[in-house]
């Protein structure tokens, strides 16, 4: 499986469920999750606080495990009442890119290593690997920060070489928790811009948890979450101008 | 693929150098304590090369002349030259004391500790080269000193009751213990040996005659035959012997211990008593302090590796996220923790050899020890590194994404 091919399979959710601790103290934090992402389709993922949305992007992402229910990507079954894959930690690296809400960026590496780094990790050249971070770091607007330690950007630009970061081994899924909460309308809009050119490029499978009240317009369909159980919506998918 | 413990330590510099700087200290020491104890083994060494000897005679049943006192007569090194394979034998006696300057007045001066050594000259016992001056020439009343004793050609030194010329310097003449050595004539060092101060000696001569069974009435002369052996001295510590040619020295010592009832040793048995007798106890001494200063630059490892692996959880959770093998993120702490070594050795050896000429006694550093102590120092830091290892393996990737 090489990162870069590995595009096109889609996300299928049905009746997860996750429970936190057990006996009284017992949180069900999903009850019935069911969700549908085609292969390029970007979606929405919003509800109040506490509703499950990290924790579903926890289970998705393989970094906790669900209690029951089934999840597959494209063909691959990766869970079913049980983990259906023995690598988690690859199946991460090769399949799944993480946007998160703060931008984790490794501070003792500069902006474009922190990008490069997964390729790298992946066993790629290092040329090859900063060639594809410049390319995606000029994509988002910070180019010009390529030699820059990541204490040294500002928040928009942090959050925007972590965008970049998790792009940069063409991951078939993307997970997006508040991804545009520290950018102003006109750098959200262009981050999901960029989100929905990758999904439609590469066909990427993207999930966007969302309050931002200016990105919502953008999705064709959100997912609203309450209580732990999933209820699909029609979004208005307005069309980047 | 880059260095990631590299690039941290790039990234942090400046704390890494200052915790490598305070850790090269404590290694500095530790390698300066290796070094004590090298330079006491080579005090030793050097102790019986200068002294020209094969074989070292002494009272029998003693480890003398220098791990115990030994006494033998000054006369008995005139039986050994004639026994066949001895080609010269002479007496030698050996003080350790405080020795000051002539002019100055015992109060005020304690002067320096030395080992004051009684020879013949052109014999074995004598200082077989000097730096500066002359040997002695007169039979009375001349030294030559060692050049750590601080004095210099033309100084006079008080010796007991006597003052002394300096007349020659010697190097690396030092006894066992580190003193450097002042050699003067041997009747002169049998005087000083045995001859009490003044008022000892008045002391003495007063309880003699005080004592009725040796200050008889009716028996003139008798006190003072008495009070006159009393203060002449015909012991020496030892006598040292240099055999011939075609001789086997561990043969003639056989030979002198069998006919002439005298402990001998070899140089090599010698060499055994000084390093493994006398500086036995020492080097257990440096060796519990080798093992703390190992403990505490663990310690001190150990806990900055943490402290900076503990600083670094969430990013180490999102390496883990993203698909970092444990391996990777283990090799980036064992790195760091082996990187803080090496700056901690580089700067400890530098130390080390920086104030090895400041200490009062011998410091040989020695580069074995060098390796051995890079090796001690990095395996130490791979250990402590285990502690913050586990840590970071323990930390959950899901902290990354948050709540
Ligand atoms: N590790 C945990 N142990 C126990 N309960 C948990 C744990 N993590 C989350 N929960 C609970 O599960 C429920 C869902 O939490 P989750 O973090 O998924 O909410 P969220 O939708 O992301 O909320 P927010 O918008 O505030 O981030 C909450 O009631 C929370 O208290
Ligand atoms: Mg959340």
């Amino acid at each position: 499986m090489t990162t870069s091919t590995a595009a096109g399979l889609g996300i299928r959710i049905e009746g997860l469920r996750k429970r936190y601790g057990e006996g009284g103290a017992a949180v069900d934090a999903l009850r019935d999750v069911n969700m549908v992402v085609a292969p390029g389709e970007v979606v929405g993922l919003v509800g109040p606080s506490g509703s499950g949305k990290s924790t579903l992007l926890k289970c998705l992402g393989a970094v906790i495990e669900p209690t029951a229910g089934r999840m597959s990507l494209g063909e691959q079954v990766i869970y079913d009442d049980g983990w259906k894959t023995k690598d988690l930690r690859a199946l991460r690296r090769d399949r799944i890119g993480f946007i998160f809400q703060a931008p984790y960026l490794i501070p003792f590496l500069d902006v474009t290593d922190n990008v490069a780094l997964l390729p790298m990790l992946a066993g790629r050249s290092n040329e090859d690997s900063r060639r594809r971070a410049l390319e995606l770091l000029a994509a988002l607007d910070v180019r010009h920060r390529a030699k820059a330690q990541p204490s040294q950007l500002s928040g928009g630009e942090q959050q925007r070489v972590a965008i970049a970061r998790a792009l940069v081994t063409r991951p078939p899924v993307i997970l997006a928790d508040e991804p545009t909460a520290p950018l102003d309308s006109e750098r959200a809009l262009g981050v999901m811009r960029i989100l929905n050119r990758m999904a439609e490029q590469t066909k990427t499978a993207i999930v966007v948890v969302t309050h931002d009240e200016k990105i919502l317009p953008t999705f064709k369909r959100i997912y609203h979450i309450r209580d732990g159980k999933t209820y699909e919506e029609a979004g208005e998918g307005r069309a980047f101008s | 693929m880059i260095s990631l413990a590299g690039r941290d330590i790039l990234h942090s510099w400046g704390k890494f150098v200052l915790t490598g700087i305070g850790l090269g200290l404590l290694i500095g020491v530790t390698l300066s304590m290796a070094g004590i104890y090298r330079g006491m083994v080579d005090d030793a060494q050097a102790l019986l090369a200068n002294s020209g000897a094969d074989l070292w005679v002494v009272q029998q049943d003693t480890l003398g002349p220098y791990a115990e006192p030994s006494s033998i007569r000054d006369d008995a090194y005139r039986g050994i030259l004639g026994m066949p394979g001895v080609a010269a034998a002479a007496n030698v006696t050996y003080l350790t004391m405080q020795v000051r300057e002539a002019a100055a007045d015992a109060g005020a001066d304690a002067g320096v500790r030395a080992m004051v050594v009684g020879f013949e000259p052109g014999q074995p016992g004598e200082p077989p080269y000097l730096i500066d001056g002359r040997r002695i020439a007169r039979s009375h009343y001349e030294a030559v000193a060692d050049a750590k004793t601080g004095f210099v050609v033309g100084d006079r030194i008080r010796i007991r009751r006597h003052d002394y010329a300096v007349v020659g310097l010697t190097r690396r003449m030092v006894s066992s213990s580190g003193d450097p050595m002042i050699f003067i004539p041997l009747k002169d060092a049998q005087e000083a040996q045995f001859l009490k101060d003044n008022d000892a000696i008045l002391n003495e001569r007063a309880r003699t005659a005080a004592n009725p069974a040796l200050n008889r009435p009716g028996v003139p002369g008798l006190l003072e035959a008495i009070q006159g052996a009393q203060t002449v001295n015909r012991s020496v510590n030892a006598v040292l012997v240099r055999v011939g040619n075609n001789a086997s020295a561990s043969e003639v010592a056989r030979r002198i211990q069998r006919w002439k009832h005298l402990q001998t040793y070899t140089q090599a048995e010698m060499e055994e008593i000084l390093v493994a007798r006398l500086i036995a106890t020492s080097a257990r001494q440096i060796a519990m302090f080798l093992v703390i200063l190992s403990l505490v630059s663990a310690a001190i490892v150990a806990f900055i590796i943490y402290t900076m692996t503990l600083g670094k959880i969430r990013e180490i959770a999102v390496l883990k996220l993203i698909g970092t093998r444990d391996r990777t993120i283990a090799g980036m702490i064992l790195q760091q923790a082996l990187g803080l070594g090496l700056i901690g050795f580089v700067a400890g050896k530098t130390v080390a050899t920086l104030w090895a000429p400041i200490f009062p006694k011998y410091v040989l550093l020695i580069p074995g020890d060098a390796v051995r102590g890079f090796v001690a120092v990095m395996a130490i830091c791979a250990i402590a590194s285990t502690l913050a290892i586990r840590a970071a393996l323990k930390i959950d990737p899901a902290t990354a994404i948050g709540g």
